[in-house]
């Protein structure tokens, strides 16, 4: 097992490697010189070719390749062509704030939907089977946008009960457990957390239900062991795989915010990334992708390893 | 040749056995049997083919001219006469631009998942059938892109290529094309050590021959099942962009586009505001739930 810890870590080397070329091809896909965002409107020829040497943009592109993987490195993404801060003090205060917002977000759909899953594969009654299926269905086919559009309506522009945008006063200070903090909270992670929950119940629910088919269980009915005892037994056959979907549940939340968080405009990696293609500020672009990329790749590794760990019977060598 | 001929009806009846016990017809016509006999399926595939006829003929059928404005009649409520669905924000029908939206949307829905699933088959099926070097070529590759959340993935594409119809359809094909490649890689593998795939080999059959006329046609229904899963969630990250305003551009109707420009109307016409939301929800749960209809009639085949 440690020998597929470290194979695991090690493969996902060229992986990052493989996510830092894809994001610095962007630079050379957008359309347009990469520097006409930093040129003067009427830049002579010598200017420009300063410009381009000043950018490393004279040299041949594995050269700017490695030039610029080693700044990526070393925690250097450039500065934002708009505020003409580092791209990475831009970058990490608003992947904080996506992080908030998912892992609220995340903890709701885990216990609703393992609850919702738990009580339609354990229920024999098809009245409750049919509800939870056909809510799991629409947590997953909603576009969560208009959800949170949906959710403004309701409850901040007809109820008049929460805010509808933004972060509170958070948005200045370090987040509180208050209430004021809070309020800001409930609509967006209420909205992101609709698809985890509505995958996670649909997923536990089927599960739940393949597990007490197995040939074991009837073996402890028969052998007349209490329903709590066989309930742990089932569960403890269901965790692994639903583990694994609930990391990539949560990895797909850190990347998958960015729609929820235009609609409430929280200030976030989404917020970052719709300013950073309105002004086409491809550093500060390539920077966010990169660190949600890389946020995704560990916790898909994490969730690999923990995986291995719980169950004894995935032998990978 | 004859002899791989021969050999191709053997890849046949294992498909085909449980069907022919009860009625005779292929298996695809079983499956689309089973498909109907589904009645939450058949309202959805009623529900989609009503969406998919009045886009088509929304010229005809649509009371107005979806792009004729009047500053007038600027954000009618429903109900309004002769707006039955009211007015958006330039004073545009929206029933017609609801109807009109359906072009745009549900093309933009399926297109891209029809792309990858030509390309990313074509992918997966060369790296399944030939193994070794060629599939780890592959799939290394398509396990870089697997490091991208989709949405992100999209959003950042669309971003850096410029907004428009044609750069959100090449991103969302390349959003597509990595699980729709891992899905054709392991149904080929298993397929490529069949006895009738060595049968066909045995007898000196070219690889393109074998692809075309075996592995193809076992892997084509897990391929096509797996990709009719993904246009529910084409239609929603599509209209995401749009959403965004990286996808169509105004006065072009697009439900994405509709949420995105009403938007700013919330406060004083919620209900036109989430109106062009109803329509992506109705054609997303409609793709989901045919697409679990259709993965549970193909199930009977295992």
């Amino acid at each position: 097992m440690h020998l597929y810890i470290l194979r695991r870590l090690l493969y996902t080397l060229p992986i990052i490697i493989g996510v830092t070329f894809v994001c610095f091809s962007f630079i050379h896909l957008a359309p347009g010189d990469p520097i006409s965002a930093v040129l003067p409107e009427n830049a002579s020829a010598e200017v420009v070719a300063q410009i381009k040497a000043a950018y490393g943009f004279d040299q041949p592109l594995p050269v700017q390749y490695l030039r610029w993987l080693w700044n990526v490195a070393n925690g250097d993404f450039g500065s934002s062509i708009m505020t003409r801060r580092p791209v990475i003090s831009e970058v990490m205060p608003a992947v904080a704030n996506t992080a908030l917002l998912a892992i609220t977000a995340i903890m709701l759909s885990f216990a609703l939907g393992i609850t919702l899953g738990l009580v339609s594969g354990f229920s024999d009654r098809r009245i409750t089977d049919r509800s939870v299926t056909g809510f799991a269905v629409i947590g997953i086919s909603v576009p969560h946008y208009w959800l949170g559009m949906v959710m403004v309506v309701i409850f901040a522009v007809l109820l008049r009960a929460l805010p509808a945008t933004g972060m509170g006063p958070a948005g200045t200070r370090i987040w509180m457990f208050t209430w004021e903090d809070l309020r800001h909270m409930i609509l967006p992670a209420i909205t992101l957390a609709m698809i985890p929950t509505g995958v996670l119940a649909r997923s536990v629910r089927a599960m739940v239900a393949e597990v007490r088919r197995q040939e074991f269980v009837q073996t402890l009915k028969g052998k007349g062991l209490r329903r709590g005892r066989i309930f742990l037994h089932i569960i403890k056959n269901s965790a692994p795989p639903i583990m694994a979907i609930m990391g990539l549940q949560f990895a797909q939340l850190l990347g998958g915010s960015i729609l929820v968080e235009t609609v409430f405009a929280w200030p976030g990696t989404g917020f970052l990334l719709n300013a950073a293609i309105a002004t086409r500020d491809l550093p500060l672009l390539q920077g966010t992708v990169i660190v949600l990329a890389t946020f995704f790749v560990m916790t898909n590794l994490f969730v690999d390893i923990l995986q291995t760990m719980v169950d004894p019977r995935v032998k990978r060598a | 040749m004859s002899a791989a001929a021969e050999a191709a009806p053997a890849a046949r009846p294992a498909a085909n056995a449980p069907g022919r016990r009860r009625r005779t017809g292929g298996f695809w016509q079983r499956v689309g049997r089973q498909v109907l006999r589904d009645k939450v399926a058949l309202v959805c595939a009623v529900v989609l083919a009503l969406i998919a006829l009045s886009a088509i003929f929304a010229p005809w059928i649509a009371p107005a001219d979806p792009y004729k404005t009047s500053m007038l009649r600027r954000l009618l409520p429903p109900l309004s006469p002769n707006f039955i669905l009211g007015t958006d924000e330039l004073g545009r029908d929206m029933l017609t631009r609801l109807l009109y939206g359906g072009r745009v949307s549900l093309s933009m829905g399926i297109a891209p998942v029809l792309f990858a699933t030509i390309l990313g088959g074509a992918l997966g099926i060369t790296a399944g059938y030939f193994g070794k070097a060629v599939n780890m070529a592959i799939m290394r590759v398509v396990d870089v892109f697997y490091a991208f959340p989709s949405v992100l993935l999209a959003v950042a594409m669309a971003g850096v290529l410029g907004a428009g119809i044609f750069n959100s359809l090449i991103s969302l094909t390349l959003v597509f094309i990595p699980p729709i490649t891992r899905v054709a890689e392991s149904v080929t593998t298993q397929v490529r050590n069949q006895d009738y795939v060595e049968a066909a080999r045995a007898t000196g059959a070219s690889s393109v021959r074998i692809i075309l006329q075996h592995v193809l046609a076992n892997v084509t229904g897990p391929i096509l099942t797996y990709a009719s899963s993904l246009v529910s969630i084409a239609i929603i990250i599509s209209s995401g962009l749009s959403f965004l305003g990286l996808g169509a551009a105004p006065p072009i109707a697009d439900w994405g586009l509709m949420l995105n420009t009403l938007r700013q109307a919330i406060y004083v016409a919620p209900i036109n505001a989430v109106l062009p939301g109803v329509m992506i929800f109705a054609a997303s749960v409609s793709f989901n739930l045919l697409s679990d209809s259709l993965r549970t009639a193909m199930d009977v085949r295992a």
